[in-house]
């Protein structure tokens, strides 16, 4: 399925926007790209599986809170990141 | 017990190799790293950088046993942290495989997350390729693949009586309780220290498979009966092991300046410090070949703890004599309105003769002394707000 990069992560994708990962749940599909682009998935998810607290990831316009839910091949992921601070 | 005295001693005489050789300055700042190149003689610097820009670097370490190596701990305000690696003195970088993490936790029990790695110390000479980090919130963590892959070392990490002194969020600096000055005996790989802030500091004979609390003589803070036999009370900004002496120790802390030799109590040096100075800080510098002698770089830590220079007057203060006086280090420094911040990490001396002493402030500025502190000039200006400063002889 289509996953949308923030522009914070695509150093890991080389320069991609989009990508395509696999898997039957949010934590498989995680592993899939972390797989495709190494060290990926820690910049965003905890060694707890939680998800950090400046990322948002949203699967089809709803935002996903766990690692724990079902994706169909159609989802549309996206990975969103929080820009504040300075 | 280990009887010694602050009687000066003869100092060994610099390695004639190391005279000619240029410096570099590894420079880690909030906003990316830097490497800041001398000539030979000190005089004139050059920047190179930024290295990781935007990216928050804690510590960029050089490795002394192949003096190619780097590491450089990184983190944004965003995304989780990391690690760079360098074998080639930062012409290039690769992000290691596998930075410092904690387990994850079972089931149903509150596991801790690496905010960022706070300290990155090489290993023994023995052991290369060993290296040893701290983290916030605070864990000890192992690489023996020259920073490539990381894993939790010693038991202290899940230690119930440890985790007890590490205390949580809220016991810490603002962005969290830190393990730093991870020391490694150069006469014996198994003979380790570190200091926790908070938590005390804390030595191991057996590689970290035991440790032992040595806070003897460490004071606390005033007016709030808290035990000073408590290792949660006691708040270690910085512990240094002398080089010509690994029998001694010094540490800056929140409550004063100490020496301990030995297996000795801490004895606070920093009451012969002049009273309207005080004796609080973050950095200690420790002369490579003469145990008598370190520098300090005081802050305010009155009232709401402003930590800057006292009275906007920043100096450096060094001791001669093991601490029994100290002398106020401030030509070449702003005279007035000089509101400098020097964190722990950031002040530093080279192995020259004479010792070449290196501070960076929270201002961007980094200053240097050719002559042990006797002249100081502004060498960088501009840069992001300086957490380390190492110098690379």
């Amino acid at each position: 399925m289509k996953v949308y990069i923030p522009d914070t992560l695509r150093s890991y994708t080389g320069d991609q926007r989009t990508v395509t990962a696999q898997g039957a749940t949010l934590a498989a599909l995680l592993i899939d790209l972390d797989r495709q682009f190494p060290g990926i998935r820690f910049r965003m998810i905890n060694e707890q599986d939680g998800i950090r607290r400046h990322m948002r990831v949203f699967v089809n316009g709803d935002e996903a809170r766990t690692l724990d839910i079902a994706l169909a091949d159609t989802d549309d992921i996206s990975i969103v990141q929080a820009l504040s601070g300075g | 017990m280990a009887k010694r005295t602050a009687a000066p001693r003869k100092r060994a005489a610099a390695p004639r190799a190391e005279k000619a050789q240029p410096i570099a300055l590894l420079i880690a700042t909030r906003k990316g790293a830097f490497i800041l190149k001398s000539d030979g003689a000190r005089r004139t610097w050059k920047t190179t950088g930024p290295f990781f820009l935007g990216q928050i670097v804690h510590h960029m370490v050089l490795d002394p046993r192949d003096r190619r190596t780097l590491l450089a701990s990184t983190s944004t305000g965003h995304l989780g942290p990391t690690m760079m690696k360098s074998t080639d003195l930062g012409r290039t970088w690769k992000e290691v495989a596998k930075p410092p993490a904690f387990p994850k936790a079972p089931e149903g029990a509150e596991g801790r997350s690496v905010n960022h790695t706070f300290w990155l110390a090489p290993g023994h000479a023995s052991e290369p390729g060993v290296w040893f980090a701290g983290t916030a919130p605070q864990g000890l963590f192992r690489s023996a693949d020259g920073g490539d892959s990381w894993e939790p070392y010693s038991p202290i990490n899940d230690d119930p009586q440890y985790r007890k002194w590490m205390g949580s969020e809220k016991d810490g600096t603002p962005d969290g309780p830190k393990l730093h000055s991870i020391i490694i005996d150069p006469r014996d790989a198994k003979h380790m220290l570190f200091g926790m802030s908070g938590g005390g500091v804390h030595e191991s004979f057996d590689a970290g498979q035991s440790w032992r609390v040595i806070i003897d003589g460490m004071e606390v803070v005033e007016g709030f009966n808290f035990d000073p036999k408590d290792p949660a009370f006691h708040d270690p900004h910085c512990v240094r092991m002398c080089p010509s002496n690994p029998d001694r120790l010094y540490q800056q802390n929140h409550c004063g300046i100490y020496r301990r030799d030995g297996k000795g109590a801490w004895v606070r040096i920093g009451r012969s410090m002049p009273k309207n100075v005080g004796d609080i800080g973050f950095p200690l510098v420790l002369h490579p070949r003469d145990d008598n002698t370190a520098w300090v770089f005081p802050m305010d830590g009155t009232q709401v703890w402003p930590r800057v220079s006292p009275d906007g007057k920043p100096a450096s203060y060094v001791t001669k004599n093991g601490g029994k006086t100290w002398q106020r280090q401030d030509k070449g420094l702003p005279r007035a309105q000089g509101w400098f911040t020097v964190k722990r990490q950031a002040m530093c001396g080279d192995t020259r003769d004479p010792v070449g002493l290196y501070f960076g402030t929270t201002g961007g500025e980094v200053w240097a002394s050719r002559n042990e502190g006797a002249q100081w000039t502004c060498i960088a200006r501009h840069l992001p707000e300086i957490y380390a400063v190492e110098a690379a002889g």
